[in-house]
């Protein structure tokens, strides 16, 4: 519905500036499309130089299209490339990275979805205090709690391992999730939580049939953040993994640094690709849900 | 010991007392309304009804059975809510089954039950339908179809019209009047509108500022009001209240009523000598509009029925009724006169006060007078 709705204003948008003149019109269309171009202009770099081979690229064509189309450093990439010591390619870091934002999303979004739902339906006393420092939490560089926090893995038994860095996710994003839901459930009736508990619903069941059914937008939100943050995310993954537990983002700064001798800038090219594919699958599945999602929040609250 | 009992409940958050001790006995099959203004706590009662709030102190017995700790689900309650309360994702007859199913009634029999219901308040068309795809008295019809299949002890409403227009309303109320004729279930039901209030109810209980100001049928609230809170609440337009003075006349008591032009109207008590021992005394005198109208339009069964003159300040004609404004006593004053009494403003004209329905009030402590 939300996207009839904005199909329909833009349709009336544009019935409006043909009624101001046509010339405004193409002025608008050429900006965005000049707009569009610039933003482009990278990816299109990386796909182009990522199909060449290394001499196409050493010969000073980094804007030209391949002339010999080859797949080779894209294969390279994925599982012949030298990482670090290792010439693995990066298909075990990718999947490193898999296991680790897959249950770090999937818990985060879980336990934010319950905090937000206790913070505003079963409030308790002092619940503002722990939402404070939840949110406090959010806002703490990461810089600092690296030493503390590599201790703590230490203590746990989970240090360098691919658990201990989806612990790290984990208490990173906590915060945010809760964050989001409280926000988007303190919009949601209470009275329906009240009529469902004179129903005879529990708590579980409440949260199950009647919170998490009308979850939808703010549950993509809060995936789609979590996910980009934590497969994006260096510095925990340089600090805290050992060779066998890194992520995407750590080992393609391996292969990049690794290489001896001359640099296969189009080996690098397709596996930086790789390592910006999945966050880019994520929009373009749940994109349109995230503007709506966001909309709903801002326009309730 | 009735059938729902609050006893000396009170409610107070943190140090805020919002309802002061009460003691309300209901009746089974009693429809009792609880009524006062924004803010009394009405709700607030009916939440602890419901187990929605604790109770502070004191406590709330259902069929004898003691229910401060009892779990809302366990109370065999149900409630109909301001809002509707309606699950957005379930269909209407998901949302009838939801109590059923969270209390283990098989599928069959949640089923039958639903389907009844449905029949009952004419809603088995909208069955399939999402709340979302309902019209506002549709919801209201779900709402309270969702609260009748439970079969409950006590029903609970918490202004279940206040979101319907006005024609909606009224037939609205005219239903939930029939149903419980019908059924005869207990009903405990919240509003701030003293009609529905007379309407509905065989018992009212009138709250303000987290006390019972008083409790009754219509008809002792409406003509023996217990206090000029419950005077000036109860009834539309409401009472008059104006100053008067108690004095004997040939050896009756009787009420001095300063009049707009400086002149003193004399009214005599219909309570016989009752209000003689107020002798002196100022009062507040509370007067119906019904009670004060053209002489042709008076009460034929009353025995005391007394003229005085005074200035008519505003007329306003309401179709069946005209309502007059005067003044008595230095207060505004509206009189009901018949549509077709020929009556402009600055007319000196003779009202018709039937002194039957007047009851007296101590400006002081604003409580009733006995007389
Ligand atoms: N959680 C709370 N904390 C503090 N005070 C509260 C709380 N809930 C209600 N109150 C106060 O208790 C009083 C009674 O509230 P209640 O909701 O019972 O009023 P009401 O009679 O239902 O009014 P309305 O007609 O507006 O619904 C109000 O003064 C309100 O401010
Ligand atoms: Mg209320």
């Amino acid at each position: 519905m939300a996207t009839a709705a904005a199909t329909t204003n833009a349709g009336a948008g544009a019935t409006q500036v043909i009624r101001t003149g046509a010339g405004s019109r193409y002025v608008i269309y050429t900006l965005l499309i000049l707009f569009c171009l610039y933003y482009l202009l990278p990816l299109y770099v990386m796909v182009v130089n990522s199909l060449k081979p290394l001499s196409e690229i050493q010969a000073g064509g980094m804007m030209a299209l391949p002339d010999a189309l080859t797949f080779a450093p894209w294969a390279s990439a994925w599982s012949s490339a030298q990482v670090g010591v290792e010439a693995t390619g990066l298909r075990p870091y990718f999947l490193n990275s898999i296991l680790m934002v897959v249950p770090a999303v999937a818990i985060s979004t879980v336990l934010g979805a319950l905090n937000g739902y206790v913070l505003t339906k079963w409030r308790f006393r002092g619940d503002t205090i722990v939402f404070g420092l939840l949110l406090f939490g959010c806002f703490i560089p990461f810089q600092m709690v690296l030493i503390p926090m590599a201790r703590m893995l230490g203590l746990m038994g989970i240090a360098g391992t691919v658990p201990g860095l989806i612990f790290v996710h984990l208490v990173y994003g906590i915060g945010f999730s809760t964050l989001y839901f409280r926000n988007y459930y303190q919009q949601f009736p209470t009275e329906l939580v009240r009529a469902a508990m004179i129903d005879g619903a529990g708590f579980f069941t409440i949260f199950r049939r009647i919170m998490l059914p009308s979850s939808g937008p703010i549950a993509v939100v809060c995936v789609i953040w979590q996910f980009t943050n934590i497969w994006n995310d260096f510095l925990f993954g340089a600090s805290f993994s050992d060779f066998d537990s890194q992520p995407m983002t750590v080992a393609l700064n391996n292969l990049v640094q690794s290489s001896t001798g001359v640099k296969e800038y189009n080996v690098h090219f397709a596996g930086a690709i790789m390592a910006a594919l999945p966050t880019l699958l994520v929009y373009i599945v749940a994109g349109r849900f995230f503007v709506r999602g966001l909309m709903a929040g801002s326009v309730k609250g | 010991m009735g059938f729902l009992d609050i006893k000396k409940a009170t409610k107070t958050y943190g140090t805020v007392r919002v309802l002061h001790e009460t003691d309300i006995s209901v009746e089974e099959g009693e429809f009792l309304v609880l009524v006062g203004p924004s803010g009394c706590g009405k709700s607030t009662l009916l939440n602890m009804i419901a187990g929605l709030e604790d109770v502070t102190s004191g406590e709330i017995a259902i069929r004898g059975r003691r229910m401060n700790d009892v779990r809302p689900a366990e109370r065999n309650i149900a409630m109909v809510f301001q809002s509707y309360a309606l699950y957005p994702n379930m269909n209407v007859a998901q949302n009838m089954a939801f109590g059923l199913e969270m209390h283990g009634v098989p599928k069959a029999e949640r089923d039958k039950a639903v389907s009844e219901v449905a029949e009952l308040l004419q809603i088995t068309q909208l069955l399939n339908r999402k709340p979302g795809q309902l019209s506002g008295g549709q919801r209201q019809r779900v709402a309270m179809g969702r609260a009748l299949v439970r079969q409950p002890d006590v029903f609970l409403f918490d202004e279940p019209l206040s979101n319907l227009d006005a024609k909606l309303r009224v037939d609205m109320r005219t239903e939930i009047k029939k149903l419980h004729q019908k059924l005869k279930t207990t009903i405990v039901y919240v509003t701030h509108d003293q009609i529905e209030a007379l309407t509905l109810s065989t018992r009212i209980a009138v709250m303000f500022g987290g006390y019972v100001q008083q409790l009754g049928t219509p008809k002792e609230i409406y003509d023996n009001p217990a206090n000029m809170f419950v005077a000036g609440f109860m009834g539309s337009p409401s009472m008059n209240l104006f100053p008067a003075k108690v004095g004997m006349e040939n050896g009756e008591a009787v009420a001095r009523i300063s009049l707009h032009d400086g002149e003193t109207a004399t009214l005599p008590f219909a309570s016989g000598n009752a209000m003689a021992v107020h002798d002196g005394r100022e009062i507040v005198l509370g007067i119906r509009p019904e009670a004060i109208t053209d002489e042709d339009g008076a009460d034929r069964n009353s025995k005391a029925i007394h003229k005085l003159e005074s200035a008519v300040e505003v007329t306003e004609p309401a179709g069946s009724d005209t309502f007059v404004v005067t003044q008595l006593g230095g207060k505004e004053v509206t009189a009901r006169f018949r549509a077709d009494v020929e009556v402009k403003p600055g007319d000196r004209f003779p009202f018709a006060v039937n002194m039957e329905k007047a009851v007296a009030f101590d400006p002081e402590t604003e409580m009733r007078i006995s007389g």
